[in-house]
């Protein structure tokens, strides 16, 4: 009987170990595919060449990811813009002025957000979202902008809807319940002690926001950025029904572009050649290296904050 | 008096602000769910799932086939990613919880789940589609899984966690062998827990578009068999979203209604459980 | 009449390099119960946890010296399933399992393979009895036990583990999170334990060691310091310690 316990426990562990391991194989097996797979590109192009050239020509066989990389991080540090305020203004919200009965419901409405379908942002933002750009918010940006010089020459071009603003607002709306549940947490992490001697002082209740609760949860917050980052710059179908597929880069925001994940959606199945589907794979292989870094990065943060 | 009276304009000001952005991100959900319900609930009608797609310019298509598939894709995925994940997140929570690279496997398992899914599908396409030389809703199956495993990894390891130690104490002082003090008891505490991160995981990938793009692929006629490209309802909503005709949009439209009711009905059941076992704690 | 069931030979005991056990000696007698008292911290808890090798569930602990039962070392066992079957344990906070009154106590018996539901009945509703339950659940078997008041959990606890008749009963502190009406239903049951089987107990609560034992043994700082009748050491201990202890003049 007991003889039967211990084989019975050895192969439980052994079968849960190999699942944990599964992880691990997973990770490592993407790196090393897509490294693989990517070599013929890289030895062509060569790394620094291939980041800035945005020569994309499938018809002459030059590729250069410049392009869908300049899309990729423009998009995320757009929607990086719109989303940080707004999310933490939504923390500042839900722990400092919503109704102690009303927070529940609060964050998990903000928290639905996050799990509607990124299908769904495209659909929504194609049909309904980019006409309303196109006919309202960007002629209006239009009129203000472009008679300020510099700034004039983000806003030129016929307004489409289709193109890098539009994108990166989708992209935002997309990471705000990121960002602001994590800010959410932190900032209800802040003791009850340091608020009230903020107020002892005489604070406002903005004063002891600015000085006691963003200071002391900003590491925490930081890490949400990153993890909101790491998610802009991989999404693929929220942007891919409002960006178009433009591999030449314009200053523009008003003007359509690519992303890397863009890219990979739109031109994947119909790469003929080897080089045209090892460079797809070098696109794939850094993007997959950009967002490693950022939750990683993330990650380390959270861990010394628990700490 | 007059430095008192500016910082509470500040005050107001600030606080204000901060109201508005609540009420833009309830505004943006507002919008999206209302737009899809408006437009969606106008193409809901028994055609779409019980027809297939008809050639553009036919009236009275459907989507069936995009139903089937995807209801085969999700469950194959559910098939090899939830054994895998509870099995994994329980030897973090169990076997390996005091070893050092358990943290690691842990770490990473919750990077996993904000990796780009697209990413997913080209390594799946790499590992599955080319040796097997087509387009198939296996390789589609496995790259849901693939994003499935981490989070129900995560989720396992996070609710088997919060189980007391005591308990796990007093069935080894029976003379319980580990593996039957996890299904004896860990699992039996942990039910609800584990049953809403697979709930929860489900309902994540069941809605993916990305990583099926270049493994399942897409057609447009009902098959049962996962070794075909298999239509699915993301896929093809992408296909006709992009497409000419104002019968696909329709259609899309209709999909996507379907796609977000699937997606709130799960995600409120999870959270009503979760706050019904745990919330009053 | 004092046959010793388990003795204890120059155990010491270490958390990693921390010696936290010292070279304890001592007999525990059979169909008696044995209580081990002394200031939070002094190792009673990591000794009765010995007694079953539960410290081998963490890592990087050892153990030195010998533990006699049957004629065999327990720090020596192989097998811990067959030895943790016969040797119970109860805990601080009632652990009842995720499951009805009647498999709780039936769990031990499945373990041991015992499939034959007439006599898991029979054992169950003896195993009640002798827990003083049986009156309180006969009518609600199969309700979950968690269903049950804290005090009941623990008396669930206690059957769950005469259900599978071990020889000796480990209790660490099973009174501390009970009212004292619960407290007083487990030390009338400890009291009667004693006509079936053995009982060492850990109490943080000198009177209880002096209501319910025959023998105490007085530990600090993972020092054996008096082992004696319980009466001798309740009014004429012999160690300056043990009598500052139990007059409360300690520290």
């Amino acid at each position: 009987m007991e003889n039967k316990f211990y084989a019975k426990d050895g192969l439980f562990k052994s079968l849960s170990f190999i699942s944990a391991l599964v992880i691990v194989l997973i990770c490592i097996a993407m790196f090393t595919v897509l490294f693989i797979f990517s070599y013929p590109a890289i030895k062509q192009f060569g790394v620094i060449h291939f980041i800035l050239s945005d020569a994309w020509n499938p018809v002459k066989k030059i590729f250069g990811g410049a392009g869908a990389i300049y899309g990729t991080i423009v998009t995320t540090v757009l929607s990086l813009i719109f989303a940080i305020p707004t999310s933490l203004g939504i923390a500042v919200f839900i722990t400092q002025i919503c109704p102690h009965s009303l927070k529940k419901y609060f964050s998990n409405a903000i928290e639905l957000l996050a799990s509607i379908p990124s299908i769904i942002y495209g659909m929504w933002g194609l049909f309904t979202l980019a006409p309303i750009m196109r006919n309202y918010i960007e002629p209006f940006l239009q009129k203000v902008f472009l008679p300020i010089p510099v700034i004039k020459y983000l806003f030129q071009g016929t307004p489409l809807g289709i193109d890098l603003l539009t994108s990166g607002l989708i992209l935002s709306i997309m990471i705000i319940p990121f960002i602001s549940s994590i800010a959410r947490d932190t900032f209800e992490l802040v003791p009850k002690e340091l608020k009230e001697s903020a107020y002892a002082m005489g604070a406002t209740k903005w004063e002891m926001i600015k000085d006691v609760i963003f200071p002391y949860s900003k590491v925490g917050v930081l890490s949400g950025i990153i993890i909101a980052t790491g998610r802009a710059l991989g999404e693929t179908m929220a942007v891919a029904f409002v960006l178009g597929n433009d591999h030449n880069i314009h200053l523009s925001l008003l003007k359509s572009s690519t992303t890397i994940s863009v890219t990979l959606a739109n031109e994947f199945t119909e790469a003929d050649f080897r080089l045209y589907l090892s460079s797809l794979f070098y696109l794939a292989f850094i993007l997959f290296i950009m967002s490693f870094t950022a939750l990683g990065l993330a990650k380390f943060l959270l861990k010394r904050i628990k700490k | 008096m007059n430095l008192v009276k500016k910082r509470k304009v500040k005050n107001i000001i600030a606080l204000s602000v901060s109201v508005f952005a609540a009420i833009i991100g309830l505004f943006w959900l507002v919008f999206i769910l209302s737009s899809v319900l408006v437009k969606g609930i106008s193409s809901i009608n028994l055609s779409l799932f019980l027809n297939d797609p008809a050639p553009p310019g036919i009236p009275g298509g459907g989507l069936r086939c995009a139903f089937v598939g995807q209801a085969i894709i999700t469950v194959i995925a559910t098939v090899i990613g939830v054994p895998i994940g509870i099995f994994g997140g329980t030897f973090l929570a169990e076997y390996g919880r005091n070893k050092k690279y358990t943290a690691v496997i842990s770490s990473l398992a919750d990077m996993m789940t904000s990796f780009p899914s697209i990413v997913v599908g080209v390594f799946v396409y790499t590992i599955m589609v080319r040796p097997m030389g087509h387009f198939n809703g296996y390789a589609g199956a496995v790259a849901l899984a693939i994003i499935m495993i981490p989070i129900i990894v995560r989720t396992t390891e996070e609710t088997l966690k919060l189980i007391p130690w005591e308990v796990r104490e007093a069935a080894f002082a029976l003379g319980a062998p580990y593996y039957k003090v996890i299904k004896d008891i860990v699992y039996r505490s942990a039910i609800t827990g584990l049953f809403t991160g697979i709930l929860l995981a489900v309902a994540r990938v069941a809605v993916e578009t990305a990583p099926l793009l270049f493994t399942s692929f897409n057609n447009s006629f009902l098959t049962l068999n996962p070794n075909q490209p298999m239509p699915s309802l993301t896929v093809t909503i992408y296909q006709y979203a992009m497409g000419p005709y104002k019968e696909w949009h329709k259609l899309a439209w209709g999909a996507s209604f379907v796609i977000v009711l699937f997606v709130l009905v799960l995600s409120i059941l999870g959270r009503w459980i979760i706050s019904k076992r745990y919330g009053s704690e | 009449m004092n046959e010793i069931l388990i003795e204890v030979r120059n155990l010491s005991f270490y958390y990693g390099e921390n010696r936290v056990l010292k070279d304890i000696s001592m007999g525990v007698s059979k169909n008696m119960v044995t209580a081990l008292i002394g200031p939070s911290g002094c190792g009673k808890t990591t000794f009765l946890r010995c007694f079953n090798r539960m410290h081998d569930l963490y890592k990087g602990n050892r153990y030195e010296g010998e533990i006699i039962y049957n004629g065999e070392n327990i720090l020596r066992a192989h097998d811990l399933i067959k030895l943790r079957s016969k040797i119970g344990m109860v805990f601080q906070r009632p652990t009842p399992f995720p499951m009805s009154i009647f498999d709780n106590v039936a769990y031990g018996l499945k373990l041991k393979g015992i499939k034959k539901r007439s006599e898991i009945e029979a054992i169950v509703e003896k195993s009640l009895m002798e827990a003083a339950l049986w009156d309180e659940v006969k009518d609600k078997l199969n309700s979950p036990a968690t269903s049950l008041s804290g005090g009941q959990q623990q008396r669930l606890v206690i059957a769950r583990t005469l259900a599978v008749e071990p020889d000796i009963i480990l209790f660490d502190e099973p009174t501390s999170a009970l009212d004292p009406i619960a407290t007083s239903k487990i030390e009338d049951l400890i009291k009667h334990l004693k006509d079936i089987t053995t009982v060492l107990i850990v109490t943080h609560n000198m009177q209880q060691a002096a209501r319910i034992s025959e023998y105490t043994a007085f530990m600090f700082r993972g020092e054996l310091i008096e082992f004696d009748k319980t009466e001798n050491i309740f009014t004429n201990p012999k160690e300056e310690l043990t009598e500052k202890y139990i007059t409360g003049r300690f520290g």
